[in-house]
């Protein structure tokens, strides 16, 4: 699993920290490269430094908006999370239910989320709650698929030594069977992540007020695409920090998953 | 303290064991040896509760068995630790699932894990063990339940041979101190005959007890390099005969 079997622990942080900022040099020089080599208008394409400049003209009001779309992104995830893996371990604990309710949550999750955007609108108004209820929906189903994964993943020599020992139903799924779970659990988290950023962001593109879909709405609205840009590039960098901020809590909570798998 | 009563166990039209009658003393070493698929696993399996006859019955310390006890303590061919936990935690589940007072057992997890070459290693995860260790933790963690009664199903099978002799003599080691009665599964002859009082050797398809060998070498017994040579090659030579004799008509068919 680890590429990173080359030697010294020096080599190794090289390789984490400089390799991923030399990717990223190399694509901004490209993008860079080709506006100006092919002398693309910035209202198709504007190159790097038209978008560093739009930021730059109006930088408390962009990380205002970030920060809008950041917290309506941390609450639905919040809660997709917590929904998520209650509803897993109620699905996981009984065949029964989960015979009875599956269907529908792959058949709920099938809708397209954005076609439920203008439904929100008329239910709940404007604000952060139809947002907040879009990342919900966009981000929960891969959290309760991955934990249920887990969940059904014991290994059966775990399961006989539970058994073995007589542990209860409710020993054997805390002490052995969640824990088991928990490195599924990271992947559909590492999933939901992204797509947490695009429900909020759908929800402010359909219903606009504030955050930096509404910011892009209104660039296009006003012909600004550097600005369109600058909020793109902000949404990227949140995803990038929100997604290795998952991956390094991941390491901390399950260190013992890396070593066996 | 172990009786098994006519047992049988079929696997829809299958039959693994057919008629088993057996009597394990209390304190008494039994070695179950047979060739893969004669049933032994299974057998153990019904003595451990962890499955049950079709026909007869099993009864641990007179009574019949039905779920798994907590007397009985059971150790795998795999060493089924929790990959999470340390060696110590991990020594301690079964006290933590018997709810047990843990800081007195915690005592004795630490004289167990001593006594088996493991002082050090407490705060370690498994996978930085190697297989005799991490074999030598499920051991412990067998022998804190104080159990009267081990069930063993080939544990050190997937280890290297200098490995599993030295886990054999620790495994003689802890019978002769505890006199814990203990029920053996493996297809090892050199094992059968270094640990067992007496050798219940399997045939296959349905699995029946061939014959039961006494091994009358005094202890401990050690590999090979000292007294009782003869004997040791005595008793060999008649499993070897009663297992190599088993199999026959199979090859032919």
């Amino acid at each position: 699993m680890t590429d990173n079997t080359a030697g010294t622990p020096l080599s190794r942080a090289w390789a984490n920290a400089a390799l991923p900022a030399l990717g990223a040099i190399i694509v901004i020089g490209l993008w860079w490269g080709l506006t100006a080599a092919l002398d693309v208008d910035p209202f198709y394409v504007p190159s790097p430094p038209d978008v560093v400049q739009s930021f730059l003209r109006t930088p408390e009001f962009l990380l205002t908006e970030t920060w809008t779309t950041l917290q309506r992104v941390l609450i639905g995830f919040g809660i997709a999370v917590v929904l998520g893996l209650v509803i897993a371990v109620v699905l996981a604990a009984s065949r029964t239910v989960e015979r009875m309710t599956m269907p529908m949550l792959a058949a709920l999750n099938a809708v397209p989320k954005v076609a439920l955007a203008p439904l929100l609108l008329v239910w709940m108004g404007f604000g952060d709650s139809p947002k907040i209820v879009m990342v919900v929906l966009v981000s929960f189903f891969p959290i309760i698929v991955s934990t249920m994964a887990g969940l059904s993943s014991t290994p059966s020599d775990l399961r006989e030594l539970a058994r073995s020992l007589s542990a209860s139903w409710w020993q054997t799924f805390v002490k052995v069977r969640l824990k088991w779970a928990l490195p599924q659990v990271f992947v559909g988290l590492k999933v939901a992540t992204p797509l947490a950023i695009i429900g909020a962001v759908i929800g402010e593109v359909v219903n606009p007020d504030h955050g930096l879909g509404s910011v892009i709405v209104g660039s296009g609205a006003s012909s600004d695409t550097p600005q369109a840009f600058a909020a793109l590039v902000l949404l990227a960098i949140v995803g990038v920090v929100l997604f290795y901020l998952m991956a390094a809590i991941e390491r901390i909570a399950v260190p013992w998953a890396r070593a066996i798998s | 303290m172990i009786s098994i009563d006519g047992v049988s166990r079929s696997f829809g039209p299958v039959q693994a064991l057919k008629d088993i009658r057996l009597e394990v003393a209390d304190g008494e070493f039994l070695t179950l040896i047979g060739r893969s698929g004669c049933g032994k696993s299974t057998l153990l399996r019904l003595i451990g509760g962890l499955d049950r006859p079709t026909g007869g019955r099993v009864l641990v310390d007179g009574e019949e068995v039905r779920k798994p006890r907590r007397d009985v303590a059971v150790n795998f061919q795999k060493p089924a630790l929790l990959p999470w936990r340390s060696v110590l935690e991990n020594v301690m589940l079964p006290v933590e699932i018997f709810k047990w007072d843990r800081a007195k057992s915690r005592e004795h997890a630490q004289y167990l894990l001593e006594t088996t070459g493991l002082t050090g290693f407490a705060k370690r995860l498994p996978h930085e063990l190697s297989g005799g260790m991490q074999q030598r933790v499920a051991l412990c963690r067998t022998l804190i339940q104080r159990p009267k009664v081990m069930l063993m199903d080939e544990p050190f099978s997937a280890l290297d041979a200098l490995t599993r002799e030295e886990l054999s003599l620790e495994l003689q080691r802890i019978h002769m101190e505890t006199g814990t009665t203990i029920v053996f599964v493996t297809h090892s002859i050199q094992e059968a005959v270094l640990l067992a009082d007496r050798v219940a050797v399997l045939s296959a398809r349905p699995g029946r007890v061939k014959q039961v060998v006494d091994i009358k070498i005094p202890r401990p017994r050690s590999f090979g390099h000292n007294a009782h040579l003869e004997e040791v090659a005595k008793a060999s030579a008649e499993l070897h005969q009663l297992l190599l004799s088993d199999h026959m008509p199979d090859v032919a068919a």
